[in-house]
């Protein structure tokens, strides 16, 4: 299993959980379970079955944009964090 | 031989050697040499920090910044406008050392605490401004408005005292307190967004504010190209033009604009170098955005242009800022040891070879922060806003 961190903005889809756990072995799978037990969360994290564009996943504190995105693997017991994307300056 | 404090000693005591030591102040190879045979025939080594050049390939410009003792005080500024970039690349070789760097990889840090106002956004302030007056769209006495987490207001503050213009501010509420007076003092009018709505917040109000009134100016950093050109024609070209060679390059991810230009910059000079992104983790109370579709990506930023992307939080960041004083004496900002922490991690992934990491302000305007001793604070640490 795999530990996913909610952002604030997503908890009122995640029954207010801030980690919930998921299966897969990429994160496209790890994602598709998340969102089948939570499915309010699918429409906020998917457009065109992408990841939508204010939406940043992360494996291991690597954004999976600079790594094989949604089919990057996903090793057994490693941390997932999903972050609205945010600016600074 | 003489050392270098007894030889300020004299020369700020004994106005009659001024002329003769200024005459003889000369770099020589690697290091500076002081020649002192023009009042006593002796000749002193300097071992002074700022005068030594870093034993590695660093050839930078620091020739015409004049804190006591770095260079010789040939020339004068007309006003700190030319005084913004050529900031110094140093190495950290303690650092590295403690954070089990193998010895054939160096790891150096641009200080762009340098800058006139402390930070890399005097680079940005200035470029936005000139891009705006060159084509036309700046006239005397207008009004700025620009959304910031404080260094772009800051540095906009001293760039438009000096050229004449107005400037407000969008700043949210959660940044820390220097920032905000620093702005006040400077004469800057602030507007403030709510905090746990973070520099997404500030944009988003600066952008109603003027689709309101039509008296501003926004030079707006997220999306001006004059941004990522400022990092394209300076902080990358100083550090390609310092180092012969660089493996990777990271800088922290704020509005996009150094990663991007200093990153195309650098790709040009090294093509296999890996441009990284050290990215904030924010705490939960500045991450309360009213949606996901409050989430912004900057126009400037394209993401398909950086090879790494890593998230540090508020305690890693912290710890970086901590290693950077404790080993190197390098007194800087939170997103400064974001970016020496991502670096350090991606030196390690390296058995040889050159890694540069962006430390964008120094640590003035984070003195009331709780991160300068660990673990203290951490609630207060989660609650602000750093970049």
């Amino acid at each position: 299993m795999t530990t996913v961190r909610i952002p604030p903005t997503l908890r009122a889809e995640s029954g207010g959980e801030a980690r919930v756990q998921a299966a897969g072995d990429t994160v496209r799978e790890l994602l598709e379970d998340l969102t089948a037990r939570f499915p309010a969360l699918r429409e906020r994290l998917f457009r065109d079955e992408q990841i939508a564009p204010f939406v940043n996943v992360y494996l291991e504190g690597e954004d999976v944009r600079t790594l094989d995105g949604l089919e990057t693997p996903v090793r057994e017991g490693a941390t997932v964090i999903l972050l609205p994307a945010m600016a600074g300056g | 031989m003489a050392t270098v404090q007894e030889l300020y000693e004299l020369w700020a005591g004994q106005s009659e050697l001024e002329q003769a030591l200024q005459r003889s102040l000369e770099p020589r190879g690697t290091e500076w040499l002081v020649h002192v045979d023009a009042c006593c025939g002796q000749e002193a080594r300097c071992s002074h920090t700022s005068r030594s050049r870093p034993s590695g390939s660093y050839s930078g410009s620091s020739a015409r910044r004049s804190t006591f003792g770095s260079d010789v005080p040939s020339s004068t500024a007309a006003s700190l406008l030319e005084l913004i970039g050529g900031t110094p690349l140093v190495e950290l070789p303690r650092l590295a050392d403690a954070a089990g760097v193998s010895p054939r990889v160096r790891l150096y840090a641009k200080l762009e605490a340098q800058n006139p106002t402390g930070s890399i956004k005097d680079r940005v302030a200035l470029a936005m401004i000139e891009a705006a007056e060159a084509a036309g769209e700046l006239e005397p006495g207008r009004e700025l408005l620009e959304p910031t987490s404080g260094n772009t207001g800051i540095s906009l503050a001293m760039v438009a005292r000096l050229k004449g213009y107005r400037l407000t501010c969008v700043l949210p509420e959660s940044v820390t307190e220097e920032r905000k007076r620093i702005l006040e003092i400077f004469g800057a009018e602030i507007v403030w967004s709510p905090g746990e709505e973070g520099s997404n917040g500030a944009v988003r109000v600066a952008v109603e504010l003027a689709g309101r009134e039509g008296r501003w100016f926004v030079p707006f950093q997220y999306g001006n190209e004059a941004n990522p050109l400022a990092h394209y024609d300076g902080t990358g070209a100083e550090i390609a033009a310092a180092l012969d060679r660089l493996d990777v390059f990271v800088a922290g991810l704020g509005t996009g604009g150094t990663l991007m230009g200093a990153g195309r910059r650098l790709r040009e000079a090294f093509p296999g170098v890996v441009v990284a992104a050290a990215e904030p983790l924010p705490g939960d109370p500045v991450m309360g955005l009213r949606s996901l579709e409050d989430g912004y990506v900057p126009p400037i930023l394209d993401v398909s242009q950086l090879d790494r992307k890593l998230l540090v939080s508020n305690d890693e960041a912290a710890a970086g800022v901590r290693a950077l004083l404790e080993r190197e004496a390098i007194f800087a900002g939170l997103s400064s040891g974001a970016s020496v922490q991502v670096a350090t991690r991606l030196a390690l992934e390296l058995e040889e070879g050159v890694v540069a990491c962006v430390l964008a302000d120094g640590g003035w305007k984070y003195l009331s922060a709780p991160f300068w001793q660990a673990g203290a604070a951490d609630a207060e640490l989660e609650a602000n806003l750093w970049w």
